[in-house]
């Protein structure tokens, strides 16, 4: 089974993709995503770092649901804060120091933060454990550090244990 | 289609147009290379989120065939691609700055720079 399917995860996301980018109109469509969920990670297996095990997915569902609220929220206030005056922002780059030990996990919640308007992830410290971060408008670095750390970086430790 | 159905189409649409606007408002008018690395990622969330799932409803509603799901490919694409080009040109943009070559561009408006404390 390991030597067929050596990332269980990743074929299943390329066959329900396959089968969503083709509407899963047909059996002959479905068989196809099942050769390219097969023949997929087969071929790119060197190229992945090994993630560590996913041991709550419920708890990543409702991960997901919190971050697409974020997404909204926070999407109306940096809408805001563009239209608005811009000597009132204060932009700052913030040095979030982090708990977790993984690169995968690492560069999940840099996306994360990235995806979350107002925050870019401009770089992951390896040495330091230190996630790099731009924001828009910083009142209190603090705050910040907190609630990426307390929103994000708990859920995905919880979600992936590392 | 129901009246009420093509309001929230029309509306999901307009809105998804107003915050690629916005994003691109944003890319005009901040002062700074990293402050305008904001606007894109407002587009590419809730702007093309807004209008995939406008598309979303409007051929679930219009076909008989069934809910639509080709809406996904692209969000989940773009969620996973716009983070890496962000994260790519803040690096260059931060080489450029560390090996002087940043001249005439305007002075840099954040803060604190990386590594100092």
């Amino acid at each position: 089974m390991r030597a067929i399917l050596p990332f269980p995860r990743l074929s299943l996301m390329v066959f329900l993709l396959w089968a969503v980018i083709t509407n899963a109109a047909s059996l002959g469509q479905l068989v196809l995503g099942a050769l390219l969920a097969i023949v997929i990670p087969l071929l790119s297996r060197d190229f992945w770092p090994a993630p560590p095990p996913l041991v709550r997915p419920w708890r990543a569902l409702r991960f997901m649901g919190v971050f697409a609220l974020d997404i909204v929220t926070a999407n109306w206030r940096v809408a805001r804060q563009i239209i608005g005056p811009l000597h009132r922002l204060s932009p700052a780059f913030v040095e979030v120091p982090l708990d977790l030990r993984d690169p995968f996990i690492a560069t999940l919640l840099g996306s994360v933060v990235s995806l979350t308007p107002g925050t870019v992830s401009i770089h992951v410290d390896q040495q330091r454990w230190v996630l790099l971060v731009h924001a828009l408008d910083v009142p209190d670095p603090q705050a910040l550090i907190d609630e990426i750390k307390e929103r994000y970086e708990q859920a995905l430790k919880e979600i992936f244990a590392c | 289609m129901s009246t009420a159905t093509e309001f929230i189409i029309s509306a999901l649409i307009v809105l998804g147009a107003l915050f690629v606007l916005l994003g691109s408002v944003g890319l005009a008018r901040l002062p700074d290379f990293f402050m305008r690395l904001h606007g894109p990622t407002k587009a590419t969330t809730l702007g093309v989120g807004a209008t995939l799932l406008a598309s979303a409803i409007f051929f679930s509603v219009q076909d008989s065939e069934g809910i639509s799901l080709h809406e996904l490919a692209p969000l989940f694409f773009l969620f996973i691609t716009a983070p890496v080009t962000a994260y790519l040109l803040a690096k260059a943009a931060l080489h450029r700055r560390s090996s002087g070559r940043n001249s005439g561009q305007p002075a840099p408006k954040s803060k604190q720079l990386p590594g100092q404390h």
